[in-house]
């Protein structure tokens, strides 16, 4: 394969169903060996657009290629690319987890001599060594997601396709399944990701934020960071929250304001002329207040603050 | 189309099927309990009716007209009464379904005129064991009447050759009117359909109920190799489950065998065909376990058990139900099955119901390919 075309090319891509519009004209394209993060809430379209790429949902409109074939045209030959792991876990839960891993390499067409040493190297990575006559129902949630994930790239897909990979996963099986992204990354493969946790989309290398079927922002985490914040940001200590985020909301310098933790991020224009300003604000009600500082904004301020904007000028436009 | 991904889909619905214990009882338990209730609890034979006799001559002709009754397996005496009101209570209690009262000077009524009346008393609650009863009854009495008519020609020197028309019935294939001859292929096509509709009608619903359907689509396994895949383990014990019924029959029932095993099996698997692909369509159709195996269930074993001509003969339904039947490929199997076991019927005359059969199964097997597609939603 050419190596540098890229691997995911989606132009104008629509997918409706009835009245509602799932996808609504999204282009992007993901290069080779990037992990490619789709961001955005439930409902933005993220697991829509996957599927729309491995062929298991038609498009309304536009166009996707997946290592140059027409997804539209020809999804069987795109399936001989990819590898696809659903938001639901969707292994055999009656078998064993060897007995998956060989389903698997079957329906994948893994040469037979090689299919002993993948089903090791699978299982070496998975962590489930001497685990491999094991009921697959007995395995914990982080460990199934592995499993699903060695499963999807028994036949070294170029592309991967990961659907929410690690929701209802506890943290520590969330960052192992990274590392495990990580080191395929380094094989040389594409991994298109879908998440709605912001921690997350800090590992991808590029990423796209997704509101309501729409691309709001795409770039690496850097760019995104950087580029897309109207102003700079506070972080507020306060309590109760509620009144104080009112407050904050209402104020004219103030540009956007959203609760983190316990306590409020405000985006201002200057922070540091700001800060005093707002500590006067907030005594002056008799809130209690703890630190303001300016701070880093995080990927989730950014995306706060783009569907906070984006959803007031809907409201306007409407 | 490729042969490792078959075998591997196939090896998968092994290992389910084995796992499942549902499964398992499902093919080994239900061909035997069908088999037996209709062997031994649902006999439509009418045998050894429980008979009451009261002798109201009490002479050497009445006992020997009595023992007529005692010599057949259609009756059994099972109470000697002294008097009606025993015989009324006998009947009220159901000891006895028919009575049989000889009268005083029967023996000399014959004797005399040469004419003798009996009576017979039936309880007629079950009216058709009452009327097959009558008719033993009438036969054994028929029997009795031409044997002493016979005796009184010899005495008087008329020779025995003296010509009386008698109707003789005579039945072929199934001699004894055995119901159980008659139901055994009856009983294998109601199995089949049961199993193999019933379980294969699981597969694809199941899959998309636990979400590995999803999995399973993203792969490039063919809808074609899925269908091969999961329809051939249920193939194998169709035709296991053939072997065990039709053994069964011959072997522990004594049903007459008299046709070729390669047309039984070879029909057997043209009717498995259709099974498994109506099973499948109702799968991928349907989506949801419980709501598939329900319609298999009510589109099998309800017409093969009511309208195949297994129990209820096709030609004494209404005109428009007689129609229906023409469609329905269960009819044609049994009727194949019942030459096969019973007639030996050639080949060559049962091509017409094979035809159908194979035609039926042709176009099950496209609807079923057609209906199932590698998309979602």
């Amino acid at each position: 394969m050419n190596q540098i075309e890229p691997s995911v090319v989606v132009q104008n891509l629509t997918k409706r169903f009835g009245d509602f519009v799932a996808v609504d004209s999204v282009s992007f394209e993901a290069r080779h060996g990037e992990i490619f993060g789709f961001l955005g809430p439930n409902g933005s379209g993220k697991s829509t657009t996957i599927r729309i790429l491995c062929g298991l949902l038609r498009l309304s409109s536009g166009r996707a290629t997946v290592a140059g074939i027409d997804v539209a045209r020809n999804p069987e030959a795109v399936r001989q690319h990819i590898g696809y792991m659903s938001q639901k876990f969707s292994l055999y839960n009656d078998l064993r987890v060897a007995e998956n891993l060989e389903f698997f390499a079957g329906m994948y067409s893994v040469p037979k001599n090689e299919i002993p040493a993948r089903i090791a190297w699978a299982l070496k990575m998975a962590g489930l060594e001497g685990r491999d006559q094991n009921p697959t129902s007995s395995l914990a949630v982080g460990w199934k997601q592995r499993l699903a994930l060695r499963c999807a790239v028994l036949h070294r897909p170029p592309i991967i396709f990961l659907d929410e990979p690690t929701s209802g996963v506890d943290p520590v099986s969330r960052r192992q399944f990274w590392d495990l992204i990580h080191s395929m990354v380094g094989e040389g493969v594409t991994v298109f990701v879908t998440t709605h946790y912001m921690d997350e989309a800090e590992y991808c290398n590029r990423l796209v934020m997704l509101d309501r079927g729409r691309i709001v922002a795409m770039g690496t985490p850097t760019e995104l960071k950087s580029q897309h914040m109207k102003g700079q940001l506070l972080m507020i200590e306060c309590e109760p929250l509620g009144p104080a985020l009112e407050l904050l909301q209402t104020a004219p310098e103030v540009l956007d304001a959203a609760v983190f933790g316990n306590g409020i991020h405000a985006v201002v224009a200057d922070a540091p002329a700001m800060a005093p300003k707002i500590r006067e604000l907030l005594s002056a009600r008799h809130l209690g207040l703890g630190r303001i500082q300016q701070i880093a904004p995080s990927l989730e301020d950014v995306f706060v603050s783009l569907t906070a904007a984006r959803g007031v000028s809907a409201e306007v436009a409407a | 189309m490729s042969w490792t991904r078959i075998i591997a889909m196939t090896r998968k619905e092994v290992l389910q099927i084995v796992r499942d214990p549902r499964s398992l009882l499902i093919i080994l338990v239900i061909p035997l309990v069908q088999l037996f209730i209709f062997g031994y609890a649902v006999n439509l034979d009418v045998k050894h009716v429980p008979l009451c006799i009261y002798d109201r001559d009490g002479t050497q002709t009445s006992q020997d007209f009595l023992k007529h009754f005692q010599a057949t397996d259609y009756f059994n005496i099972v109470r000697v009464s002294d008097s009606y009101s025993d015989i009324v209570r006998n009947i009220d209690h159901a000891v006895c379904s028919v009575a049989v009262v000889v009268p005083p000077q029967f023996a000399e009524n014959l004797q005399s005129s040469g004419h003798a009346s009996l009576q017979a008393i039936l309880d007629a609650s079950d009216s058709n064991s009452a009327s097959i009863g009558i008719g033993y009854a009438q036969a054994i009495v028929q029997s009795y009447s031409s044997e002493i008519q016979i005796a009184w020609q010899q005495e008087r020197g008329l020779g025995a050759g003296v010509p009386s028309v008698t109707f003789e019935p005579r039945t072929w294939f199934n001699e004894d009117l055995e119901s159980m001859a008659n139901l055994v292929p009856g009983v294998v096509a109601l199995v089949m359909a049961v199993v193999g509709a019933f379980l294969t009608s699981l597969t694809i619903a199941r899959e998309w109920e636990r979400g590995t359907m999803e999995q399973l689509i993203s792969t490039p396994v063919g809808k074609l190799e899925i269908q091969i895949g999961k329809l051939f383990p249920y193939f194998v014990i169709g035709i296991a489950d053939t072997a065990i019924c039709a053994g069964t029959a011959v072997w522990w029932f004594g049903v007459p065998f008299r046709g070729s095993w390669i047309v039984l099996f070879g029909c057997s698997m043209l009717f498995l065909l259709v099974v498994l692909s109506l099973g499948y369509y109702i799968s991928v159709t349907a989506r949801s376990q419980l709501g598939a195996c329900q319609m298999a269930l009510l589109a099998t074993f309800l017409p093969t058990f009511l309208l195949s001509g297994f129990i209820f003969p096709i030609d004494q339904m209404p005109i428009v139900v007689q129609w229906i039947t023409a469609i329905l490929p269960a009819r044609y199997y049994v009727s194949i099955l019942r030459n096969v076991f019973l007639k030996g019927t050639e080949v060559r005359l049962l091509a017409g119901d094979i035809f159908v059969l194979a035609a039926i199964a042709v176009a099950l097997v496209a609807l079923a390919t057609r209906s199932f597609q590698k998309r979602l939603g």
